[in-house]
């Protein structure tokens, strides 16, 4: 394999990835300018943290969107694994099709037409528009992402081992709390992740569902960009990437020890 | 879940068969309806109501547009309101040239990008896919981890980059290569970069699946045949890794023709677009029945490539299975 990654290979990663990356560092590193020009450098300054945090309207909207992806993201959770579960285990009922529609459509659907149509649903079943609209709104369109990462690790699973368990007189919901789950707990809790930055970073469809009293950070963050691009919002912009940085790094640290435990324990029942 | 656990371990518990199949018929139910009707509920009928709003009329109240099929004045009432829908947004829509020049840019644009991105994504997959198995992991997690910082952030950055003071233009003058700063923020062309940048990896992705489960020993034996390198690859790999082309375009494109963040923050006032149109007609204009319109067209206008990306979808369930 290694005579085949050539300098070719080699030369289109390494500019793919720059281009990926270098504006994301350029932001980061515009953030800890002194000036207040964002693309001329004046010294490193931390000023524009400190003045971030003095900021309430920044803070409060971090606050609202914290809690509305954490709920979000958690309710999304459990409907998305249902979604998933249901597609990869009942293949034959009625409105099927209607149901695996409705699951992918989601996932490319314009957002606008999302944040219109939730809009329009508040509007008529007559709830205020607010925190808890958003809320729904992130649910719904969250659990489909949730759905497709945990499907994709349900349709690997080894059905033999739910037998096993059930022939041995494991009640099905006893299999699934004590076989299932923790199997596909990864993929759940990669969901969860998914689901939680989706929301995060989610602006047009909050912009149509919330209202007064509930604007999320990337609602706040985009009517100071549209004045104009300061440091402080740079600032903004690298604690939420670091935040999710960290968040994305912990999850995969916890990934590998729980993969290196799972190998050690089955060379232990091995040895026997 | 604890719902279902609770309801259903009082019955499974005694070891007589027919409670535990009962419990497991109720379980089961119950798996399929809860996302079922939250999804009809919040994802279905909506768009029915959409649909409903784009027939009616504006009105100054709250919310701004005129009853339509409401059942507060019984059968009759209702189907004196059926009389009385008219298409008149939608005969509006073809009046004014704008909504019309806004579709067909918007489809271009978005066709235009897709191809870009395939043309950039693409020789990223295959390095990607042809790299030791053991760095295949990391380079993965470089191309996920993008995706992971917020999209609007994403679309910020490139302003810095891009306005006529930006960096690029501050690059490229002190190397010599343009003496006048290139005006590229608000045009079409950064709208394209826009696009290529924050859709990259969805492109990268379905692309690099489909490479790495590709077997080379193909690509050898054609060379072997003495086949030059470019032609084995347009018959070979190319038409094998096609099923991730498409998975990869569909997308792009889909989202990338309703797109409102990258054309409304980088393309500027004078580029126009059909979800930037949609935004505008919902927030400035506060027309919610032609908002509505706006949004029913563009879904009609997509449904055939949400149909295709659909069928990928189930066809690569079927085959993981």
């Amino acid at each position: 394999m290694n005579s085949t990654w050539s300098r070719f290979n080699i030369t289109s990663i390494v500019l793919g990835f720059a281009f990926l990356y270098l504006p994301i560092v350029l932001l980061i590193v515009f953030s800890f300018n002194e000036s207040k020009l964002v693309t001329v450098w004046g010294g490193f300054s931390t000023k524009w943290y400190v003045s971030l945090f003095h900021n309430q309207g920044l803070m409060d909207a971090t606050w609202v969107t914290a809690r509305v992806g954490v709920i979000s993201a958690t309710v999304a959770t459990v409907l998305g694994t249902l979604a998933a579960i249901t597609l990869t285990r009942y293949t034959r009922f009625r409105g099927r099709v209607l149901f695996s529609g409705m699951v992918f459509a989601p996932l490319v659907m314009p957002e606008v037409i999302t944040g219109l149509s939730l809009l329009l649903l508040f509007v008529a079943v007559g709830l205020d528009r607010g925190f808890f609209t958003v809320t729904l709104a992130h649910i719904t369109f969250t659990m489909c992402f949730v759905a497709v990462v945990v499907q994709s690790r349900l349709v690997s699973f080894d059905r033999s081992l739910e037998e096993a368990a059930m022939d041995l007189g494991a009640p099905p919901v006893k299999t699934f709390f004590q076989i299932t789950l923790p199997v596909i707990l990864p993929a759940i809790i990669s969901g969860w992740m998914l689901a939680f930055t989706l929301s995060l970073d989610d602006l047009v469809i909050a912009s149509f569902s919330s209202g007064p009293g509930a604007t999320t950070l990337p609602m706040k963050i985009y009517s100071q960009v549209r004045l104009g691009v300061t440091p402080e919002i740079n600032a903004a912009c690298t604690i939420l990437i670091a935040v999710v940085a960290v968040g994305v790094i912990i999850a995969s640290i916890a990934n590998k020890r729980r993969e290196i435990q799972r190998q050690l324990d089955e060379q232990a029942a091995q040895r026997g | 879940m604890t719902n279902i656990a609770v309801t259903a371990a009082p019955l499974s518990a005694p070891p007589a068969a027919l409670p535990a199949r009962l419990a497991k018929g109720f379980v089961n139910r119950l798996v399929i309806i809860i996302p079922y009707l939250w999804l009809l509920f919040f994802f279905l009928i909506p768009f029915i109501i959409v649909f409903k709003i784009s027939l009616s009329q504006t009105a100054i109240s709250m919310p701004p547009y005129t009853p339509v099929l409401d059942f507060s004045d019984g059968i009759s009432g209702f189907l004196a309101g059926f009389r009385e829908l008219n298409f008149d947004n939608y005969t509006w829509l073809t009046q004014d040239a704008l909504y019309f020049n806004a579709y067909v840019t918007s489809l271009i644009i978005a066709a235009i990008s897709t191809m870009l991105t395939l043309i950039v994504g693409y020789p990223i997959a295959y390095g990607m896919a042809r790299a030791p198995a053991t760095i295949r992991p990391t380079l993965l997690m470089l191309v996920i981890l993008p995706f992971w910082t917020s999209f609007l952030i994403r679309v910020y950055a490139w302003i810095g980059i891009l306005k006529p003071e930006g960096l690029l233009n501050q690059l490229l003058m002190s190397l010599h290569i343009i003496s006048q700063p290139l005006v590229i923020l608000n045009t079409y062309t950064a709208i394209f970069i826009g696009i290529v940048y924050s859709y990259l990896p969805f492109m990268v992705l379905p692309l690099y699946s489909s490479l790495e489960k590709m077997d080379y020993s193909l690509v050898e034996a054609a060379e072997d045949l003495g086949c030059p390198p470019i032609g084995a690859f347009w018959k070979i790999t190319f038409p094998l890794s096609l099923p991730g082309v498409v998975a990869g375009c569909l997308l792009v494109f889909i989202p990338a023709v309703g797109e409102f963040v990258i054309p409304d923050l980088l393309g500027g006032s004078q580029t126009l677009m059909i979800g930037k149109t949609l935004w505008n007609e919902f927030f400035s204009n506060r027309d919610w029945p032609v908002s509505s319109a706006v949004a029913v067209i563009l879904l009609l206008v997509l449904t055939i490539p949400i149909m295709f990306f659909q069928q990928a979808q189930a066809k690569a369930q079927e085959q993981g299975r």
